[in-house]
């Protein structure tokens, strides 16, 4: 049994980068137990594929059902091994500092990436980043779309759960169980290839 | 413009290596709705005036890729394959699961139509308009695997050259054929993922025959607009509350039938159909669970059912055959119909089949055929070139599964399916031997039989049906229900899956279309008239056929010989298909569908649908 929970430290390394937002990386930190940031956790082998996290995500989002402008797109670079592919709110948030226009901030209450529509330029460095290259751009606007955790009540979490299927879960941030790593799609779908696939899943991907 | 629809077509002759943007007219689209209709009446309306003339597998074929209105939103996402069969010379509205309709729409297209032939082997890119003809060299001869693990690395890398800045690229859906299809194998898929296949039909081989090896689509659009959003979201939801529920089929989708179907329905291929009843627990649903799944859940885009499973075989001899699921078709067909009974082989055989681009039904049903008749001492050794095709030996029809994929000795006279192989044997070796083969139409059966009437109730199930032995379209009466194969019409044609429709009534569908579409379409327009008017086309076409065969109600209009044998053994024993029976039936589905008593479409029926070109050229054979 764990002695103390540890809360993650969501506080930006240098204050240069924090978008002069300190009081939102305050907030995040004075988290009491009922609104503190959440993670979405995931066990990506359970995936089945069946998309209606994208579904949920773009109806949220953008009031249609649209695949590619969902903030939590599913990959299947090999047939079998598709998983969600979406923001993990690294503890340094790498895309955050990398921004030069300042489009992207993190929310005071969940710690989820916030997307300035506006200030965002589209051009990139944020996916360049993110270890897991997973920010993209949205199709038809100038600007990058990142999961903003729907303000704590997250969506494809939901309908995943409706599923039964237990590849996403909401979680308290202080759960070390649950720590996330962003990783590339190549690199998960490698992972998810020898597992189900062994040695010869490699090749596929 | 009516919503629901991407509101165009792309029209990619492969002759000329053009490419164009096609409308079609919203009447059409009203009456038609999409899939499996619009391809009969795009088809009929190009090549109806001398179709016994056009050869399925020559240049001036069609090959249609299309969804429906319903695509994306009914709960899973499928496309149809049609234009005209090489196997029946009719038209089959061949679907196949898969995210391609759902990428294609929201590239901005609701279909995609194939003409002309290519020079040299080629695959179509699409990215929303942006669509280009692409070098296939690299491909061509490739397996299954090997060709959706090169297409997606390409396809992705030229997506990130030409956009570097938008992120990772999601792979695009893909269409494809394996060598079986380039080698124009009347029993080839046009197949998605690992491996889902449009089966039914053969599009596998005309695809090959206008040398085209893929189609890759990536859309980045939105799904058409809707009518009704909120409506279209409850009906969603209501859709898959339902289906949640349904434990069997989520767990193990079609697959537990390998077991039941055979040893309680007796209605499962055993030996190329000698017998329907087996009851072998090494086939049960608990085995294929325990030793071969190694992913419970796997589903297309927006399916709550996820009947299929991944399928893996670790160890042993046959180590590293990977395939889906074996659903129930492919676990009856690949299994008991050739004398195999464990969960190892028949993935092992599936995989091969999905490998090579070849259907595992009507594979599997030619393949039962060469054994009977290797058993019969019809087929010898040497015929079949050296492999002792002994039932169960699951490495001997692999090996003559290859030989037809690439159309080698003996495999190249079974290729062109069990139909004509029987016809040319027969006059190779100086005897019948079409009484073993079970099809209908040109058109391997499905494997579910009719013999003990505990599974597929109907006797003219396949006899009537105007897509033959296709188990997923059997005719049914009364033709204004659900029994009927004019409600088959509305899922090919809505273009979704009907395992989450199970639940569903008629009504909720069409409910369901008009929250899309915005259009009122009520049971009585459907059955009375849309759907109708859909299943004289195919009738009429399936009817003119094709320069090699035609058919002839009175004698084809029929069960497989086999069919009449009783059932050898199991709990029904001795039950067959009642001839005097089937000859009511028949009957009485003729004057239900204003059929007379030849079979063809009554003139009277044709005007009352605005079919007067369809009467005209049936007059040739009255």
């Amino acid at each position: 049994m764990l002695k103390e929970v540890v809360v993650p430290d969501v506080r930006l390394k240098s204050k240069s980068v924090s978008n002069g937002r300190p009081s939102n990386i305050a907030k995040a930190k004075k988290m009491t137990a009922k609104k503190e940031p959440i993670w979405i956790a995931r066990d990506l082998s359970k995936c089945s594929g069946c998309r209606r996290c994208e579904i949920a995500c773009s109806l949220a989002h953008e009031n249609r059902i649209w695949p590619e402008a969902s903030r939590i797109r599913v990959f299947m670079l090999v047939p079998g091994l598709e998983f969600p592919h979406f923001c993990t709110q690294c503890e340094d948030y790498p895309c955050v500092q990398a921004c030069p226009t300042k489009a992207l901030s993190i929310n005071g209450k969940t710690a989820a990436v916030m997307v300035d529509a506006e200030a965002c330029t589209a051009c990139g460095k944020c996916v360049n980043a993110c270890p897991g290259r997973i920010p993209h751009m949205h199709p038809t606007e100038k600007h990058v779309v990142i999961c903003d955790l729907c303000n704590g009540d997250p969506q494809c979490v939901k309908v995943c759960e409706k599923g039964k299927y237990g590849v996403l879960k909401k979680v308290t941030r202080r759960d070390r169980a649950f720590k996330l790593y962003a990783r590339r799609p190549e690199e998960v779908t490698r992972d998810l290839a020898s597992k189900f696939y062994g040695k010869q899943g490699e090749e596929y991907v | 413009m009516i919503l629901g629809y991407a509101g165009k077509f792309l029209e990619v002759d492969l002759s000329a290596g053009e490419i164009k943007e096609t409308k079609i007219g919203e009447n059409v689209l009203r009456d038609y709705v999409g899939g499996r209709g619009l391809a009969a009446k795009i088809l009929w309306d190009r090549l109806g005036d001398h179709w016994e003339n056009v050869d399925p597998l020559g240049s001036e074929n069609i090959l249609l890729l299309l969804t429906g209105p319903l695509t994306g939103f009914f709960p899973g996402g499928r496309t149809c394959v049609s234009g005209k069969s090489p196997q029946c010379n009719g038209v089959v509205g061949s679907t196949v699961g898969g995210e391609f309709g759902v990428e294609l729409r929201c590239a901005g297209y609701d279909g995609i139509i194939v003409i002309g032939k290519s020079k040299k082997p080629v695959y179509l890119f699409v990215k929303d308009s942006d669509v280009e003809i692409g070098d296939a060299g690299c491909v061509w001869g490739k397996d299954a695997k090997q060709t959706m693990t090169l297409l997606t690395r390409e396809c992705r890398g030229l997506l990130q050259k030409r956009y570097p800045r938008y992120g990772e690229w999601k792979e695009p859906a893909m269409l494809y054929i394996g060598p079986a299809g380039e080698n124009e194998v009347r029993t080839a898929v046009v197949a998605a993922k690992w491996t889902h296949a449009a089966g039914y039909g053969g599009y596998g081989a005309v695809m090959g025959s206008k040398r085209l090896k893929a189609v890759a689509v990536k859309g980045t659009g939105p799904l058409p607009e809707v009518a009704d959003l909120d409506k279209v979201r409850r009906m969603t939801d209501e859709v898959c509350d339902g289906v949640y529920e349904n434990d069997l089929w989520r767990r193990w989708g079609t697959g537990a039938m390998g077991y039941e179907c055979g040893s309680k329905l007796s209605s499962e291929p055993v030996r190329n159909w000698q017998d329907e009843w087996h009851d072998e627990r090494s086939f049960g649903v608990d085995k294929f669970e325990d030793r071969v799944w190694v992913k419970r859940y796997w589903c297309d885009f927006g399916c709550p059912t996820a009947c299929l499973k991944v399928a893996v075989v670790r160890d042993g001899k046959f180590k590293g055959a990977i395939t889906d699921n074996p659903d129930y078709e492919l676990q009856a067909y690949l299994g008991p119909n050739l004398g195999l009974f464990t969960p190892e082989e028949n993935v092992y055989l599936a995989s091969v089949i999905d490998d090579l681009g070849l259907c595992g039904i009507q594979t599997g049903n030619v393949l039962g055929f060469a054994a009977e008749l290797f058993q019969r001492n019809i087929l010898t050794q040497k015929d079949l070139g050296g492999i002792e095709l002994k039932w169960g030996d699951a490495e001997a029809f692999a090996a003559l599964a290859r030989k037809i994929a690439f159309r080698e000795g003996i495999g190249d006279l079974l290729a062109e399916g069990t139909y004509r192989a029987a016809l040319k044997i027969s006059e190779m070796k100086k005897t019948d031997v079409l009484q073993y083969a079970v099809q209908v139409k040109g058109i391997g059966i499905g494997a579910h039989g009719i013999r003990s009437g505990k599974d597929y109730p109907q006797a003219i199930s396949y006899a009537c049906s105007v897509q033959g032995g296709d188990h997923t379209s059997t005719a049914g009466l009364p033709l204004n229900t659900s029994d009927s194969e004019l409600e088959t019409i509305f899922q090919d044609s809505g273009v979704y899956c009907n395992f989450n429709g199970f639940s569903s009534t008629t009504s909720f569908k069409l409910r369901f279309y008009k929250a899309v579409t915005g259009l009122q379409l009520t049971k009585k327009q459907w059955f009375g008239e849309k759907a109708l008017r859909i299943l004289q086309l195919q009738r009429a076409m399936l009817l003119l056929g094709g320069k090699d065969l035609k058919w002839n109600p009175k004698r084809d209009d029929d069960n497989p010989p086999r069919f009449y044998e009783p059932l050898p053994s199991g709990p029904y024993k001795g039950k067959a298909a009642d001839k005097v029976k089937v000859e009511e039936d028949k009957k009485r589905y003729y004057e239900a569908a204003g059929w007379d008593s030849d079979g063809l479409p009554k003139s009277q029926m044709l005007r009352r649908l605005g079919l007067e070109d369809v009467h005209k050229a049936l007059e040739k054979l009255r």
